[in-house]
């Protein structure tokens, strides 16, 4: 015999077992029809197998479980399957469930079962899978799914199989009378557990009010293989409570929020191991269990062997339903049970009592009185919670502090409302603070769902919009590219310019012919005297058609002609170039020749010189053909070349302009050390050459990319010739006015030898003109586009003005340096205050070239 | 004099030192975000119905944390606007005007025969909780539904029903017990057990 | 017959509040015995008066709150109220000085509250205490258990008795010579108020002490009375047992230290209200703490507070104050004495955490 502990608290309600257990077991008749519902356990409901109509048998399976924490439900009889739906189930809520109707035949015949000869043969998942398929789960009151009970995992190591046999409701006997009647049957049920779980100690808590069972119990175990504690226990509600029973009989608290299994202790209540029992030894499936009937209602208190899904009328009046004597109907205990007022509810898996109160044995309940906090409560409380305190913050709705004092380990036992002498009731407060909890909880977990599936529609939306913007923007892109590409194709004629002309010249041929023919018609038609007048009038309209045809062609072919001659400037200017540096050529030979005629000093270096200008000549024919050529090909051909282009051209630009700083001030050195009759002449001359060479071919560089690039459209087409044409008239003002300079610096040099040439004179005058010439060329070709209102326009005469300036301070920078060599060459004393003003020229003109640079590229992100 | 010198300079020194700690700490335990219009929104029964006249919960919780009225929210009902009192520690409100009834939890069904399919419940749900697709019949994710009757007016032959949740076993909960005060007023001053309610 | 629906348990211990009460009241006849014993009928009549006056103006506020009158009269609860407090107040106080004290506690510390199970504070307590403050002189009527000859004692008949609480005493002094005052000093008055003497020299020089006997005798009633009540359950032995156990502690070490300026335990335990407060006012549940830890920290705080006011305070005996002072603290105690419950290792307390909500 086990040594018995206590719990907290836990009360002593009259017990009233005695008017039931005067009688054995008896078996409940057959009801006419049973109502079996689907859900009888926790977990999910399981689903019926059968259709209306269908013929069933006794034990035969008629819903089948859904997931694995879910049991099987059988046919409780034999009959006919009338309806599958929602009827009265047992529930507080009195609501009603699915359920299947059966009509019983009355021939309670059972489908093919037999037992298992030797259950031990079979492995431990195959005989719980056998006990779930038997469709058995707790009959204590719960209904938990024996199987999954027995399914424990590896990490679970079992000591102690407690059999509950407390029952400590006042009223129920059921179990009592079970184990007086079947004790054997029981032991047998737990000599199947024990192979399931193998613990090294099983105990039979049992409470010391039913000595007869402990009897029988204790007869029963004599033949067991097993040892087998039946440990009474003192009569105390709830020590049937699982965790109670098991703190009785152990001393060991189950931790809150786990399971009896964590701490080594499997608990199963008697009748379910009864029948595991019945379904291992005869193959019978859970259709059956022994319900109390009981209470001043009715005139035979008595158990009874009942089918699962009689109704409960059918068992009241077996026992002698007293309806008049009846004041309230109780499924279970009268501590933990709930009232019905529906008499078709039906037994279901875990009915194990039946009430029939009357009005002097359960008087209705005095009004709530203000809780004194007398402590009562506290005191027997099993689980050691504050009643009192969880009843204030149950009824004002302070949920967190009701969960901080433990709601949710509340068994609900009643022992607190039993006790209070203010009669609240506690229990129902915590039930209902329980479910508003767990509601509140199910709201708050479905608005964060709903707040997520908002804010992702939200974003889906926003990326749908952006997408859709951005596709806009991409379409209007292409469609803008296209427009230019067709205007681009528009203005650049596919045809060869020459060919274009040809044809523009057939056109105006054709027209010429056209009206010639026209005018011979016309004058036979005056000279045949019998035409009509408006015969005449007509041929003189067909005349005059002709003739405006005929203008227009003309005006086509003239306005193609500049269009045509664009690309030809740069061309132009390469001859020019290339001219120049003929003429320079022949210059140098020129004063070669005089020097050699006057035995001058310095002629090694004019030889050099012309060597070098003869190298620059040929370089720029050179750079001229190939433009000329390339133009063309370039012109005709590959419009979409002109785009890389730009951003060529315009470093080539600077590039140019560069070279051309360099070449100057390579040049002026060397005019310096030429004046000064320095050693390294030689040297620096080749190094003048040498840039001007590089100077040279970056121009032509320059113009053979840029070429394209001017004639390209730039939205407006019209300023797109004049353009090219202010660029080259700028050029060729600027390459006047650098003649010009190196001209004057020349004279300047000679006069300093006091060797005045004429001929350098004459050239420097007509030098002079041209540079006045061109620059008001430029400066008209200027006015006409600045004089058209356009951004483009604007950007174009910035670009210039910059240019211009960079000029200007090149200028400027090379009659710095001149006048520089000239006050060296005079040992005057200002020298060092006109070195630095050359530097500071020299900064300007870096900052007017960063300036244009700027503006270029400022333009090519555009 | 020394003692006013004295005094001030305990003073200063003082503001200085707490100075120091409510910097630190406003850096050491800075909290990022504006946590009040999360713990807003988090209220707020997230049906995004936009009878607030926001579009959405969280912009009626960034609302209300700029001071607009609490008591705005139907679907939330009276527990919301106590919920929102407590946390803003403001006067509770009474529901705002025409909605001044009890909320009854509702979620839309189709009525799926009349349905045409024209996708314009679904796009009128902020919570995406209808199935369906161009010409093919639609119907509600139950489960995910708000009930927030947005995808009712869209629809082009009213085949949209807002029911209420159907209450069954799943989810019954207890009453809570009668008020006493309630049940006091049938005690009467002869000391006679009142008559216990029946509920039927 | 049609079948209620009613939510669990279906049966109910008959035991009820008035049950309660009446039970408490019950315990309190030994005290209303020995104090009429020793000190006249004035006790017996300050508690008829004082049950009166309770009772009336209970029954007006439950009137005026449109509530049953009868149903909450039966509660017991003002009638017990009326009885503590007439017990505490001092046998010959004036009728007015009764009535003032039971209209503080019903109305003020109890109905305003919003009556029964509503008060913070021990409405004895509070009525006690505004007395105590507003009428010292009256709150000093205590006429000594023994005639000061010492040999005998002789109490005043009914009729004097009514006359010294609803009329004059000067009239009973000069028709009773043997009594030349009704402001006999209780022995915690003596003690505190000993002029320099040692405890020692005021047991030997003061006929009050010699009389101590009375005063052993009348707490010996409170304790019968108390051990009834643990026995029957109504509350449990926590309460009364560290309020005595810690008052002892204290003054135990005080004395031992200095037995001259410090009386001794049994003093502290059995005269005063120490008794009373034990076993009648630690113990109301309403208004102390409610766990079983709760409790003892409870009672502990007012042994102490009640210690610390009769040895160094202004008042010779210190229950009232102490008791308020304790309910103050009731509900923040409660929150740090939770039970630890079944499978839990700690017990939980202070205010819910943010983990909490689930």
């Amino acid at each position: 015999m086990g040594k018995v502990f206590s719990f907290h608290g836990g009360i002593h309600p009259p017990e009233n077992k005695h008017q039931s257990t005067q009688l054995p077991i008896a078996t409940a008749p057959l009801p006419k029809l049973l109502h079996i519902p689907l859900q009888q356990h926790i977990g999910a409901a399981s689903k019926a197998c059968v259709k209306i109509g269908d013929k069933v048998l006794k034990g035969q399976r008629i819903g089948d479980a859904q997931g694995d924490f879910s049991v099987p439900v059988h046919a409780s009889s034999s009959g006919i399957v009338t309806a599958i739906g929602n009827h009265a189930v047992p529930h507080p809520s009195g609501m009603p469930a699915t359920c299947i109707s059966i009509e019983t035949d009355g021939q309670e015949q059972w489908i093919a079962h037999s037992g298992l000869a030797d259950f031990t043969a079979l492995s431990s998942a195959e005989l719980i899978d056998y006990i779930r398929d038997r469709g058995i789960c707790g009959m204590g009151g719960a209904g938990f799914p024996t199987a999954v009970k027995l399914h424990l995992g590896d990490h679970h190591i079992i000591n102690t199989l407690i059999i509950n046999a407390a029952e400590c409701e006042p009223y129920i006997s059921a179990d009592d009378l079970l184990m007086r009647e079947h004790a054997e049957h029981i032991i047998a049920g737990i000599d199947v557990l024990q192979h399931l779980i193998k613990a090294s100690h099983i105990i039979i808590g049992i409470e010391d009010n039913k000595p007869q069972a402990i009897r029988a119990l204790e007869t029963a175990i004599a033949g067991c293989r097993y040892n087998i504690d039946v440990v009474s226990v003192p009569t105390k509600y709830p020590s049937g409570g699982e965790k109670q029973l098991i703190q009785l009989l152990t001393n060991i608290e189950v931790p809150h929020g786990g399971i009896p299994a964590d701490v080594g202790i499997v608990c199963q209540n008697v009748g379910t191991v009864y029948a595991i029992h019945r379904a291992i030894a005869y193959g019978e499936s859970l259709i059956s269990r022994v319900v109390t009937v009981t209470g001043d209602g009715v005139n035979k208190p008595q158990n009874f062997e009942t089918l699962i899904g009689t109704p409960f009328s059918a068992l009241l009046e077996a026992a002698g339903y007293l309806q008049n004597n009846t004041s309230r109907l109780i499924v279970g205990g009268p501590m933990m049970g709930y009232t019905i007022d529906d008499l078709e509810i039906p037994v279901s898996k875990t009915t194990n009592c039946i009430i029939a109160a009357s009005p002097q044995e359960m008087p209705a309940p005095d009004p709530a009185l203000a809780c004194i906090r007398c402590g009562q409560c506290e005191q027997v409380c099993p689980v050691q919670l504050l009643p009192q305190q969880l009843h204030w913050y149950a009824k004002s709705q302070e949920y967190d502090k009701a969960q901080q004092h433990n709601l949710f380990d509340c068994i609900e036992c009643g022992a607190c409302s039993f006790v209070c002498p203010s009669n609240i009731p506690l229990v129902q407060y915590y039930r209902h603070a329980k479910t508003a909890i767990k509601e509140e909880a199910q709201d708050k977990r479905k608005s964060d769902i709903a707040r997520q599936r908002f804010e992702a529609k939200q974003m889906r939306e926003q990326r749908a919009i952006e997408e859709k913007a951005t596709k806009r923007k991409a379409r209007a892109e292409q469609a803008a590219k296209a427009q230019a590409e067709k205007q681009k194709v528009a203005q650049q004629p596919p045809l060869d310019s020459a060919e274009q002309q040809q044809l523009l010249k057939q056109q105006v041929s054709a027209e010429k012919l056209n009206v010639e023919q026209l005018q011979q018609q016309f004058a036979v038609l005056q000279t045949q005297s019998n035409t009509e007048a408006s015969a005449i009038q007509l041929g003189d309209l067909q005349l005059k058609k002709a003739q405006l045809n005929l203008q227009r062609a003309e005006q086509a072919l003239l306005s193609y002609q500049p269009a045509d001659c664009a690309p030809d400037i740069d061309i132009k200017k390469l001859k020019v170039a290339a001219a120049m540096a003929s003429t320079k050529l022949k210059k140098a030979q020129r004063a070669l020749k005089n020097a050699q005629e006057k035995s001058q000093p310095g002629i090694e270096l004019l030889t050099t010189t012309i060597l070098a200008l003869e190298k620059t000549a040929s370089s720029a024919n050179a750079a001229y053909s190939d433009a000329s050529n390339h133009c063309l090909a370039t012109c005709s051909t590959n419009p979409v070349s002109t785009e890389p282009a730009t951003g060529d051209a315009k470093k080539l630009k600077i590039a140019v302009a560069i070279a051309r700083t360099k070449l100057k001030r390579a040049q002026a050195q060397l005019s310096k050390a030429t004046a000064e009759g320095a050693d390294n002449l030689a040297e620096l001359a080749q190094s003048v050459t040498d840039l001007s060479a590089k100077l040279s071919t970056a121009e032509a560089a320059f113009k053979v990319t840029s070429a394209p690039i001017q004639t390209q459209p730039t939205g407006d087409s019209h300023p797109s010739r004049d353009q090219p044409d202010l660029k080259t008239l700028k050029t060729m003002a600027a390459i006047a006015r650098t003649k010009l300079k190196k001209a004057h610096s020349q004279l300047e040099k000679l006069s300093v030898e006091d060797q005045p040439d004429h001929q350098l004179l004459a050239e420097i005058a007509r030098l002079e003109e041209k540079v006045l010439k061109t620059q008001a060329s430029y400066l008209q070709a200027k006015d006409s586009i600045s004089s058209q209102p356009d951004a483009e326009q604007n950007k174009a005469a910035k670009q210039a003005s910059l240019e211009e300036h960079l000029q200007k301070t090149l200028s400027l920078f090379d009659r710095a340096q001149q006048a520089l060599q000239k006050a060296e060459a005079n040992k005057s004393p200002a020298v060092e205050k006109m070195r630095i003003s050359i530097e500071k020229i020299s900064t300007k003109l870096a900052a007017a070239e960063h300036a244009l640079q700027q503006h270029n590229s400022s333009q090519d992100q555009e | 004099m020394i003692s006013i010198v004295m005094s001030v300079l305990v003073l200063l020194g003082l503001a200085v030192l707490f100075g120091l700690i409510l910097g630190f700490s406003s850096i050491k335990f800075h909290v990022a975000g504006n946590p009040i219009v999360d713990q807003i929104d988090g209220i707020l029964p997230q049906t995004q119905c936009g009878q607030c006249g926001h579009p959405g919960c969280r912009p009626y919780a960034e609302s209300i944390a700029n001071g607009e009225a609490i008591n705005k929210c139907p679907p939330g009902g009276q527990a919301t606007i106590e919920a929102l009192a407590d946390l803003l520690d403001v006067e509770v409100l009474e529901l705002d005007g025409e909605h001044a009834d009890i909320p009854i939890k509702t979620v839309a069904y189709i009525r799926e025969d009349e349905c045409i399919g024209c996708t314009k419940c679904i796009q009128a749900c902020p919570v995406d909780a209808i199935l369906g697709a161009a010409k093919q019949m639609h119907t509600v994710i139950i489960d995910e539904c708000t009930g927030c009757d947005l995808c009712v007016a869209p629809c082009p032959v009213d085949c949209i029903d807002m029911l209420p949740i159907a209450s069954n076993i799943t989810n019954w909960k207890w009453q809570a017990p009668a008020d006493p005060q309630q049940v006091f007023q049938q005690i009467i001053a002869t000391d006679k057990r009142p008559e216990v309610e029946l509920q039927s | 017959m049609p079948h209620i629906r009613i939510s669990s348990p279906h049966v109910q211990r008959p035991t009820k509040t008035a049950d309660i009460m009446r039970l408490v009241i019950i315990a309190t006849l030994p005290v209303l015995f020995g104090m009429t014993f020793f000190c006249g009928w004035g006790t017996l009549i300050n508690v008829v008066l004082a049950s009166v006056i309770a009772i009336s103006l209970e029954a007006i506020c439950i009137k005026l709150r449109h509530r049953p009158v009868l149903f909450y009269l039966r509660d017991n609860s003002a009638l017990l109220t009326a009885i503590l407090l007439a017990l505490a107040l001092p046998p010959f106080a004036p009728w007015w000085v009764t009535a003032t004290a039971v209209f503080v506690a019903i109305i003020i510390a109890k109905q305003i509250y919003g009556g029964l199970g509503q008060n913070p504070f021990n409405p004895a307590m509070v009525g006690y205490a505004l007395v105590l403050i507003s009428f010292p002189v009256e709150m000093t009527r205590w006429t000594a258990p023994f005639d000061l000859s010492g040999n005998s004692w002789e109490v005043l008949g009914f009729a004097d008795t009514l006359t010294v609480i609803f009329g004059s005493w000067q009239e009973i002094i000069q028709t009773h010579p043997y009594i030349d005052s009704f402001t006999g000093a209780t022995p915690l008055d003596t003690l505190k108020h000993r002029n320099g003497l040692t405890v020692e020299e005021v047991w030997q020089s003061s006929q009050v002490m010699a009389n101590v006997g009375a005063w052993y005798a009348v707490s010996l009633c409170y304790f019968v009375g108390g051990i009834f009540l643990i026995y029957r359950k109504i509350y449990t032995w926590h309460a009364p047992l560290t309020l005595l156990t810690t008052l002892v502690l204290i003054s135990a070490v005080f004395f031992a230290i200095d037995p001259d300026s410090y009386a001794d335990p049994l003093i502290h335990l059995t005269t005063g209200a120490t008794m009373l407060g034990a076993f009648f006012i630690v113990t109301d549940p309403v208004s102390s703490a409610t766990s079983n830890r709760g409790k003892v920290v409870f009672a502990a705080g007012v042994a102490i507070l009640v210690y610390i006011v009769r040895t160094w305070g202004n008042y010779p005996d210190a229950l009232a104050f102490a008791v308020m002072l304790m309910n103050l603290c009731a509900p923040f105690i409660d929150q740090y004495t939770q039970p630890r419950s079944y499978g839990y290792k700690n017990p939980n307390s202070g205010q819910p955490s943010k983990e909490n909500h689930s």
